[in-house]
């Protein structure tokens, strides 16, 4: 029985599985008064671009699209930190009865003579979308005057959900890629796509790459340069990871440049050596899939011993998984085995119908697959399923901590570093110090437990 | 006095939007959800904002308008999200704000909302529905605060006979402030509204059920009697000259008195009266006593921190009255700023400052943190007193960020801060003198363990 509060056109996005035969509703739009915790196109874009670190990113709209996203994640850079830097036009009611170009056009050349970025990106808003402020004409001209890519991003926030946003960020890389000198680069080389650099993850599997031979040329885009990605179509293969956020920039790679394309993820053991042995395995280069192996064999002969005392004390323990990409999902329920857990509940903002298939394949029978939840189905069935940590963002975290139950901020948002081999020993570390805590004895939920 | 410089582009902004300060209001009435009338990401991202304070959950609805709705018009799905709310959350109030969508698209939201109450509203059990214009292109959050609560006691306050019920209407302060003043007022033995109330909503217990909505906030039927109210007092010397309190002057005859935020000796004392001159009691013995502590504690520590300048930003009533707290205790306030525009920062400041013997501090509305920096790195200051935002500044100046208001989300507990009262004052200078005195130890080479 679905719990009450469960709206009617919402059914269709909830399974749970073995109940019937597998079917999700997905990407569609978020249903009014469902309180989704969907943001919206601006976002997709924001979240994809902001580790650009050499760019100006300017958000031409009404403050509050630029100060709810002000550093708010963990994306780090080795150099330059603009990204990390709040620019507005903040637009005023006079700006939107006559437009916003003169503003957009001062304020840009402003922040280009103030900070000498090497490109400048700037991201259109709901209300850019309805006074049609010509946004491209405007790119164009700063373009030509101060001789920097002046890209625009056409992110208003109300064309699609967030999955749109992707689409827009990736169509504003793409005039970048192309334009930049390519000599020199290996042919063992890759651009590493949909890695955000998150509390330096990007670092670590750069690190891991160039350990087995290959040249990274561009990060797009944690830790990102323009420079770099003028030159990735250089590289001879595009790895990409999460879900899609950076696929439709490879796609066109694919077709322009004629560079495929493989798919990974950095989560979890498992997904992490797969990552690097399907490298190696498209590169065909014996050598290079030796080296794969050792790096592997040698990491986990540190690690696996770590995660045993963890695996000890969480064998048992259940699950729950809520995040942006349904990438991050497989390798969460993965990793999650790997520490003895069960997965009972998993969902996320914006899988598609391919995402969820292979969900329902890998997980248990009976685990609730969601798509586009809202606090009360995901509070309902956390304490249906009497999870002992939920997964997910901060928007996420007081539904978990308000219930009583330990929390693991997977999102662009935390500050952890949690991919590849030294982020799983974080990982569970994190899961661990959280779920043993004694605080949990004294929640209402453990306390009646306790009593009865 | 030094001009700001005159720039085009807002960097790192020292503000929120308009539709933020409304939700906040909504979150404080009891029974209420706060529906944002535009695109999803609105209403999501300023859920994550207003967690990463509070710690809490925050529900806000939206009506998750799609470009058709942006090009035809919101109503049917405004019309679809009221009816969805209704349904899953039984609210007793829904408080819907626009958003710059919504108002760019010009639709009609008190029709729209007529529209759905002859439509699908039978009668007994049905929410009420509160509407407010939040355009986010114009005003900060506290512009959304203020309208939002105005809007509250326009569409469902009534007069009648007057009561001896006092409305209090304090403004934009932290959840323990509330409760202070929710203590406050009934140790003067007297019965308050105050509005918005969400010392509870936004700051709640562990439970073993999400709640649907929290429990707490103002009691609507306590909203209806506003207008038989014997007297309003309103906190805030930069209202806007259109409130809640002046509605139900103009409306009801409800007398109003206005004073600023209880915040520091001076400030909390004007009160003070207000609450014995309206409740006939004297200030009880418990306040004249914090008050003597206070003096007490002020004689203690005063030579820690005579003289240093402090730089204060934030929501411009908030500047205001930490900045008469820091006067009052011997700190220079050099720069106040704000990224409001209510035209009345400069002159608040002045007045809560005089006869302190305090030289004017550079006072600055509408500027974000690309400016306060700016001036900051001129007039050497020894401490920031603000929100969260100024961190950054503070740890490349290598200053001491004093941490008040909101937003606090590198630090837990920003919603238990006291500011109000003697009590409040009490803990700000502690933590003022204790950040000094600890800065100095750092600094110094010896590092005395005795003061």
């Amino acid at each position: 029985m679905e719990p009450l509060h469960i709206l009617k056109e919402r059914k269709a996005q909830i399974h749970r599985k073995g109940d019937a035969p597998f079917a999700l509703e997905c990407n569609k739009d978020s249903l009014a008064g469902a309180v989704s915790q969907r943001a919206c196109v601006f976002c997709g874009s924001r979240v994809v671009l902001y580790p650009i670190a050499d760019a100006v990113h300017l958000v031409h709209g009404p403050i509050g699209c630029a100060v709810y996203t002000w550093d708010i994640r963990g994306a780090l850079s080795s150099g330059p930190e603009l990204h990390r830097l709040s620019f507005s036009t903040d637009l005023q009611e006079m700006d939107v009865i006559f437009g916003g170009e003169p503003k957009l056009y001062k304020a840009l050349i402003e922040l280009i003579d103030r900070h000498q970025p090497k490109a400048a990106f700037v991201y259109s808003t709901c209300i850019v979308g309805l006074i049609g402020d010509d946004l491209q004409a405007v790119c164009k001209r700063v373009e030509k005057e101060k001789g920097i890519p002046v890209l625009p991003v056409m992110s208003e926030g109300f064309k699609g959900n967030k999955r749109a946003g992707y689409k827009a960020a990736c169509n504003a890389m793409e005039k970048l890629v192309g334009t930049g000198d390519t000599s020199g680069i290996s042919k063992h080389s890759i651009n590493i796509l949909g890695d955000f650099n998150l509390a330096g993850e990007i670092w670590l599997i750069r690190d891991y790459y160039q350990r087995i031979g290959i040249e990274v040329v561009a990060n797009i885009t944690g830790d990102g340069r323009i420079d770099d990605i003028k030159r990735s179509h250089g590289a001879s293969l595009n790895v990409v990871q999460c879900s899609g956020a950076t696929m439709d920039l490879a796609n066109m790679m694919e077709e322009r440049f004629n560079i495929p394309n493989i798919r990974v993820s950095y989560f979890g053991v498992e997904d992490m050596a797969e990552s690097l042995y399907e490298v190696a395995r498209y590169f065909n280069d014996a050598e290079m899939m030796e080296k794969a192996r050792i790096l592997v064999r040698d990491e986990l002969e540190t690690l696996l011993p770590e995660l045993q005392q963890y695996k000890a004390a969480l064998t048992g323990k259940r699950a729950a998984i809520y995040v942006g990409g349904a990438f991050k999902a497989f390798s969460l329920v993965k990793a999650f085995r790997l520490l003895g857990m069960d997965v009972v509940m998993v969902g996320s903002q914006t899988g598609t119908a391919e995402d969820y298939e292979e969900l329902q394949e890998i997980t248990d029978e009976g685990t609730i697959i969601i798509d586009d939840a809202n606090p009360l189905e995901l509070s309902a069935f956390i304490r249906e399923k009497d999870v002992d940590i939920f997964v997910g963002g901060v928007k996420e975290r007081p539904i978990a901590y308000k219930l009583g139950v330990a929390f693991c901020d997977h999102n662009h948002e935390r500050k952890e570093l949690l991919a590849g081999f030294s982020g799983m020993l974080n990982f569970a570390k994190e899961v661990y110090s959280s779920v043993m805590s004694p605080v949990w004895q004294f929640v209402p939920r453990r306390a009646e437990e306790e009593i009865s | 006095m030094s001009k700001m410089p005159n720039y085009i582009s807002t960097t790192n902004a020292c503000k929120l939007c308009k539709p933020l300060g409304a939700s906040l209001a909504f979150r404080g009435i009891e029974g209420a959800v706060p529906f944002l009338h535009g695109s999803q990401g609105c209403a999501t991202y300023m859920r994550r904002y207003i967690i990463s304070h509070f710690n809490e959950p925050i529900d806000i609805a939206s009506s998750s308008l799609g470009e058709k709705h942006a090009i035809y018009g919101g109503s049917a799905n405004l019309k679809l999200g009221l009816k969805n709310v209704t349904a899953k959350y039984s609210p007793e109030l829904i408080g819907v704000a626009t958003t710059c969508l919504t108002e760019t698209i010009g639709d009609d939201v008190q029709m729209i909302i007529q529209e759905y109450r002859d439509e699908f509203q039978s009668g007994a059990g049905e929410p009420l529905i509160v509407s407010v214009s939040t355009p986010s292109y114009s005003g900060s959050h506290m512009e959304g605060f203020h309208a939002a609560t105005k809007a509250v006691v326009e569409q469902l306050s009534s007069g009648g006979e007057r009561n001896t019920t006092i409305n209090i209407l304090p403004g934009f302060i932290s959840a323990a402030d509330l409760r202070y003043l929710k203590e406050l007022v009934s140790d003067f033995d007297l019965s308050a509204t105050i509005l918005p109330d969400y010392s509870e909503t936004l700051d709640g217990e562990a439970l073993n059920e999400y709640p649907l909505i929290p429990k707490g906030g103002t009691p609507l039927s306590a909203i209806t009697r506003m207008g038989c109210s014997k007297k309003t007092l309103e906190c805030g010397r930069t209202l806007p000259d259109s409130t809640a309190g002046t509605s139900l002057k103009v409306n009801h005859q409800v007398p109003l008195t206005r004073l600023g935020l209880p915040i520091g000796i001076r400030e909390t004392d004007t009160f003070m009266s207000a609450l014995a001159e309206v409740s006939g009691n004297p200030v009880p013995e418990k306040y004249a006593t914090a008050r003597g502590r206070l003096v007490d504690a002020l004689v203690d520590g005063h030579k820690y921190i005579f003289g240093k300048r402090a730089i204060v930003y934030g929501e411009e009533d908030m500047v205001v009255g930490i900045t008469a707290l820091l006067a009052e205790i011997g700190v220079h306030p050099v720069l106040c700023a704000s990224g409001g525009k209510s035209g009345k920062f400069k002159n608040s400041i002045e007045a809560v400052l005089e006869g302190l013997n305090c030289e004017l501090p550079e006072v600055h509305e509408n500027v974000d943190f690309f400016d306060i920096e700016e001036r900051a790195t001129e007039l050497k200051a020894d401490m920031l007193v603000g929100h969260s935002k100024g961190y950054t500044f503070s740890r490349k100046a290598n200053i001491p960020l004093i941490r008040v208001g909101f937003p606090i989300h590198d630090r837990v507990g920003g919603q238990r801060l006291l500011h109000i009262g003697y009590h409040g004052a009490q803990q700000l200078f502690d933590t003022i003198t204790n950040t000094m005195i600890a800065k100095k130890q750092d600094d110094s080479d010896v590092g005395y363990s005795y003061m």
